[in-house]
């Protein structure tokens, strides 16, 4: 039955995922988190290794809940029900049903799409910060990863290595102040 | 024979690409040129409709490649193929963490990590909130658009509704007003 359930939040999650990535987050919340399979602080984890490590982040996030939960069949489902929406939507297109994307009610509602996941990601961002903004030390790793990639152009698998390099230095430097 | 082909292309193309989606384009790029799979301009048709069709983009776009290259049974091939390192990969990582999980260090690293995510995290909202704004052309949609998005925040604020009500919501005003 948590197999069932497994699949079927990442199907859902799958279907209504516009953009990848980051643009899941507020689905992963709401299926995960609010049934206690993970907490906010995890969540964060899963895609700081999800960026690092080989793969398309979103993949590997569901792949890490997955398994986290119910070992490889878990990880399986999640990987499943994570790529079948893909799946089915892009052979239906491809079998020549093309000519709905090209309707313009179609692109207006996808257009509308677009401007709900920005307020959909806000609350969760701010329930982020307020989370891993623990003290200066994490303040600055905050300044400079956004730095990094908003002025530098960084790509984000180095600035998760510069963080995590931050992240043990701070807290040596607080442990011999301690 | 097209299948084996195909899997271990994917394959490739899921243990280089890190960092999601986007990362994968530069890969299909190669494959394009090596393999008479599809064209460079079928490929830039692939990525318009893998970005507004729902479930996260380098799956989409695995599944495409893999249809123009094999049918249906290509697609999943070439689907299965792209996830089969970020299974191993995660697996892999999941084992480390669960041995270190109190170790010091390993704590350091993620306490440095988390104000990382949740600045790249702000990044996204910001390129998102861009494309949304770039696509108005009138001062009509700027009104319209404007007054959308603030409505929205302050549902998601008040309301704990599952996304996928805001994201038909959204689908259905878009629909209506575009």
């Amino acid at each position: 039955m948590i197999y069932f359930q497994l699949f079927w939040a990442f199907f859902k999650i799958g279907l209504f995922t516009f953009g990848g990535g980051y643009a899941m987050l507020p689905m992963l919340q709401k299926e995960l988190v609010c049934r206690g399979w993970t907490d906010d602080d995890e969540l964060m984890d899963y895609y700081a290794i999800g960026q690092v490590t080989p793969g398309i982040i979103a993949v590997n996030v569901s792949t890490f809940v997955g398994y986290k939960i119910k070992g490889l069949p878990g990880a399986l489902c999640t990987l499943f029900g994570i790529v079948m929406p893909s799946i089915l939507i892009i052979s239906l297109l491809a079998a020549g049903l093309t000519y709905i994307w090209d309707l313009s009610v179609v692109q207006h509602a996808f257009k509308g799409i677009r401007l709900v996941i920005p307020a959909l990601l806000l609350p969760i961002i701010v329930k982020m910060l307020k989370k891993s903004l623990v003290d200066m030390g994490a303040v600055l790793i905050l300044a400079l990863a956004f730095g990094a990639n908003f002025v530098l152009g960084l790509s984000p698998v180095w600035i998760v290595i510069g963080a995590g390099c931050l992240g043990v230095l701070f807290s040596r430097i607080k442990g011999k102040k301690a | 024979m097209i299948y084996l082909t195909l899997f271990w292309e994917f394959f490739k193309v899921g243990l280089f690409a890190v960092g999601g989606g986007l990362a994968t384009i530069p890969f299909l790029y190669n494959l394009s040129e090596k393999l008479n799979w599809f064209s460079v301009s079928e490929l830039t048709n692939m990525i318009a409709v893998s970005e507004s069709t729902p479930g996260p983009l380098g799956v989409n776009m695995a599944t495409y490649a893999g249809i123009q290259a094999g049918g249906f049974w290509g697609g999943v091939t070439a689907t299965f193929g792209l996830v089969t390192p970020s299974l191993i990969v995660i697996i892999l990582i999941c084992h480390f963490l669960e041995k270190f999980k109190e170790n010091k260090t390993v704590q350091a690293v993620f306490y440095g990590l988390r104000p990382a995510v949740a600045g790249m995290i702000c990044i996204f909202l910001a390129a998102l909130l861009s494309v949304v704004f770039k696509e108005i052309k009138s001062p009509y949609e700027i009104i319209t658009s404007s007054v959308l998005f603030f409505c929205y925040l302050i549902l998601v604020f008040r309301f704990k509704c599952h996304p996928i009500f805001f994201i038909l919501l959204g689908a259905v005003m878009g629909g209506l007003l575009g």
